[in-house]
Order: C-alpha cells, then structure tokens, then sequence
C-alpha cells in the first residue's frame, strides 16, 4: 500500500475552499502527539527506537477495523521530489524530509486514513503525530476527526502517560492533550487598516499565538497568518478547541469591518491596487513566490469584495500550492533552476486565471456572477 | 531591498515591508523585525512565545530553584539537565519521573498549569481503576457538553460512555 497515488484526494481536499469563511480562512489544523512507552523520543531515539515505533504502529493499524484501509508511505522509499510534493502540501514536516539534503531517517513514515480527512506521521519529534487539516474554519470537526483516531490508535498502542502530566511529549511545551489547533487566515482588511496589531495581540492574553507568513526575505507574505493554541496543559481538548474557535470568530468580525471601511472609505484605491494585482498575476512572465503570494493577497481580497467575479477562491488556493518548487518541477517533469521557477511558476498562473474564470472582461463589480462560489 | 532603513528605530535592517492604507492614502513602511514584532507582525513576546530554551534558562538562573537544577540524569535515557536546559527536549517518558521535582515549575511557566485535566487515556486492557478514570473523564466532558448545550458533542460522549460501562 505503499502509494502516492491512493491517498485521499491527493491530500488536497483542504484546498476544496468549502468549510465556513473559507475566503479568509484558508484552512484549519488540529493535531495530537503521542509517544509510545520504553522508547526515546524523536530527537534521541535510535534507529532500532524508530523501527520499533515503526513496527509497533502498523500493527496497530492493521488490527484496527477503522485505519486497515488507509495509505502508508515509508518516507525512505519515497521518492525525493514526491517527498517535498508531500512537504508542500502540509502533510509532512520539514522535520521529516531528512536535513540537509540528506535521505529521511529510517522509520519515518505517514499515514492516510482513507474514512476521515486525518493522518499520522510516525517517528517525528514525536512518535505518532495525528493530524486533521481540512478547509476552512472547521475546528471542531476537525478536532472530532483526530479525536476518534486517537481512542482508536490507543486501543491498540501504549501511550506514555502521567496521572499529572497527561500525555508525555518531546517538547514540554506540548505535554498534556499534546494538541494543537490552528487556522491559516487571509486578513488584509486589518492590515491594510493598521488594525492587525491591535486585533491579534490580545490573543496572548487567551493562551494563543499568532505568526505572520514570512517568506525568504523576511518579508510578510501577503497577510496571510496562523492562529493557535500555545497552551497544552491544564486545560480540557473541548476548552482549548471552544477558545481558539471564538477567538478566531472575533478576529473574523474585526477583519469584515476592515473590509467594510476600505470599501466605503478608500474603495479608489483598493479597487487600483486588486486590479493592478490582477493584472501582473494574469500578465507577467516571471513570479518570485513572495511575489505572487503579495499578488494573490490583494487578489484574494477582491474575490471577497466581489470585484473579481469570475475567479473561484479555489483556484486562488490551487495556485499557492502548485506554484511551489517541487510541484512545478513536477510539472516540467525536470528539475528547473531558479529563474526557471519563477518562469514556470508564472506560467503556471496565466493559465489557471485563464481557463478558470478570466475577469478581464467584467470589470464592472456589479456585472458579478455569484453562481460560481464551489469548486 | 536590500539594506533598508526601518523607519521606527533607524537600523538598517529593515526587512518587513508593509502596505497600508490611512487617509485614503496607499503607504508602505519598512520596518525591522524587532519592530514589526511590537506593531503585532509576529508573535508577541509573551512568555509563551519566547524560545523554550530562554525559559529554562531563566528558570535555571533563579537562586531560588538552581539548587534543584542539579546533575540529575535520566536513568532510563541518559539525558541530562544540561542536554535539556541546551535543546529544551525531553529525551524519553521516564525523563517526566526523573525530573519530576523540577518541571512542574517549568510546566506553570509555559502553561500556566502544571496538571493534565484533558482526555484520559484508556490503555490497551486496562485495570478496573483506568477505567473508571477514564469514565470520570468522559462524564466531566458529558456535564460540559450538556451546560453548552452542545447535544451531538453530548450524545457522542454518551456512546462512548455506555460502550466503557460494565453491562
Ligand atoms: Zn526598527
Ligand atoms: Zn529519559
């Protein structure tokens, strides 16, 4: 079963843009990590620790009725670009890609159930790492998901865990539910209204964190940020799950009322910059990453404010995915230097803003054909 | 953009460049990390976010508990107190019992709890009494699912109690 091809939708259905808000929530993330007992953790486990944890984890699954079906990859016998195909589509870590160039550590595997949007990655900080990542703001789903899993894999699997310290992790800032939930935003409208500061840094205060997407340079990458739980311990899975959820609502609400003010106060130049936007993605014949992430931001904008009827967020989501390096060389079918990058990769988004839903033609907001909101 | 001053301290590495629109006006501002940071860029600098490392350091310079912060070592593992205090790792599950004097301390520090109240596991054949636990803790969930009103959250939870309780 050791085959790319069988995973569930490829491990793409989190870019379906079908979950709640999904225009300015990309996608949601909730993981546990759990470690099995009388072996090392990641970082000081032996190879013969990681093959065991190996061992012991197939057979968990292959005895469990509900994960008997899904799609194992042993990371070593992946191949090196199908690897970071799987590193760009959020499903493994860079942990568990090898460092350095070098071949992934024996034992490092992921697994796909094929009944829910949930994986595992074995043998990485932790031993089992469960994860759920599914499109928009679905946390509690995606919570239930990893939920259920997890009873599952403890049935058949020894967890280390302590009556005070819950479950037992690598990190300690990870121990007790070892949970970890986040959401992926798009919030220019607080940007772009020096409003993000203020809205973002009261969520320290409610044991979350937030980060900016930071390209190579350093530089914010089109306002995209990721919310989550920094707190694991002395709280319950439903109190963590509840907070990051209203927290997330209340971000939501101030980022519309962004948008509502820059449409009813500054809608000249917003609707410039969308379309100046528009067209280099739709035009230009060379893209950085941090180029086209800034671009597709203020794009991304003007689908929600309904200025870019024709595009689909969908396709908006397809583009930050299939834009990086490994799926473009994918594409090409040859490894591509980096001018070839950005070359490819400019391509690449002419033709989806072209075959899915060219604007160009309907610059007249009120021309918008709502009808095409799904994938 | 390379050696770009920030506009809010004058260092001249300014590498956050960022859009704004005030007045009508479309600016962009350059900033440095540091100060991107304190407009809310990127993580605060609450105690959460600050590497873990910097924490037990801290922790560790604290007269007050160094005493405790001895040579201790794991028996199961070998990791020692300075392999943790230099990688913020701990090496296996029997490092939580070898340390166990020192890092509830750390624990109240980065969560401002040090006591699990979340899911209790339920090990492959369990004794009488993880069972019960585990029942503790599915009813304590049940009770909340059912103040919030939260009544699919509820009847699952009651499922999986039912499936526990000795018929
Ligand atoms: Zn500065
Ligand atoms: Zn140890």
């Amino acid at each position: 079963m050791n085959d790319f091809e069988a995973i569930p939708d490829h491990g793409l259905g989190w870019l379906e843009a079908s979950g709640e808000h999904a225009d300015i929530v990309l996608s949601t993330r909730v993981r546990v990590a759990r470690n099995l007992q009388g072996h090392a953790f990641g970082p000081r486990a032996r190879v013969n620790d990681r093959e065991a944890v190996l061992r012991e984890f197939r057979a968990a699954i292959e005895r469990s009725p509900g994960l008997r079906d899904g799609v194992l990859l042993e990371l070593p016998s992946v191949g090196e670009r199908m690897r970071r195909i799987l590193h760009e589509r959020r499903l493994v870590t860079r942990d568990l890609l090898g460092h350095d160039d070098g071949e992934p550590a024996s034992g490092t595997a992921v697994h796909f159930s094929t009944r829910d949007p949930v994986s595992v990655m074995v043998n990485e900080e932790d031993h089992l790492r469960a994860q759920s990542l599914v499109s928009g703001l679905r946390i509690q789903e995606a919570w239930q998901v990893v939920d259920r899993l997890d009873d599952e894999l403890g049935r058949e699997l020894p967890f280390a865990y302590h009556h005070d310290f819950g479950f037992l992790t690598s990190c300690p800032t990870n121990v007790g539910t070892g949970l970890r939930a986040s959401v992926f935003m798009h919030l220019p409208g607080l940007v772009l209204t020096k409003e993000i500061g203020k809205a973002l840094r009261g969520l320290g205060e409610l044991g979350l964190t937030f980060r900016g997407l930071y390209g190579e340079g350093s530089e914010v990458v089109g306002q995209f940020f990721q919310v989550s739980n920094q707190i694991t311990l002395g709280r319950t899975e439903d109190d963590l799950v509840d907070g990051l959820e209203r927290a997330v609502r209340t971000v939501i609400q101030k980022e519309l009322e962004a948008r509502h003010w820059l449409t009813r106060e500054a809608r000249g130049i917003t609707e410039d910059k969308i379309w100046r936007a528009y067209g280099l993605l739709r035009y230009a014949r060379s893209l950085s990453f941090d180029e086209l992430m800034a671009l597709l931001s203020s794009v991304r904008l003007g689908k929600s404010l309904k200025l870019l009827p024709g595009l689909r967020v969908y396709s908006l989501n397809k583009i930050m995915v299939f834009t990086q390096p490994a799926h473009l060389e994918q594409a090409a079918g040859r490894d591509l230097s980096p001018e070839e990058l950005d070359e490819h990769r400019a391509s690449y988004v002419r033709r989806v803003l072209a075959t899915e839903g060219d604007v160009s033609a309907t610059d007249d907001p009120s021309a918008g054909d709502p009808s095409s909101e799904k994938p | 953009m390379s050696e770009m001053i920030c506009e809010n301290c004058g260092s001249t590495d300014a590498v956050v460049h960022l859009t704004q629109i005030v007045n009508n006006q479309m600016s962009t501002h350059h900033l440095c990390e540091k100060c991107a940071a304190e407009k809310g860029l990127d993580s605060g600098p609450a105690v959460g976010d600050m590497p873990l490392v910097d924490v037990i350091a801290q922790i560790a310079e604290d007269p007050a508990v160094d005493t405790h912060w001895g040579s201790g070592q794991c028996s199961f593992c070998g990791l020692t107190h300075d392999d943790f205090r230099r990688t913020g790792r701990l090496g296996c599950p029997h490092c939580y019992e070898s340390f166990s004097a020192e890092l509830p301390r750390l624990l109240r520090r980065i969560h401002g709890g040090a006591k699990h109240v979340g899911k209790v596991y339920l090990p492959p054949d369990p004794s009488a009494s993880e069972l019960e636990k585990r029942l503790d803790g599915l009813r304590r969930r049940l009770e909340r699912a059912v103040q919030s009103e939260d009544f699919e959250r509820a009847a699952e939870i009651r499922d999986q109690i039912r499936a526990l309780e000795p018929a």
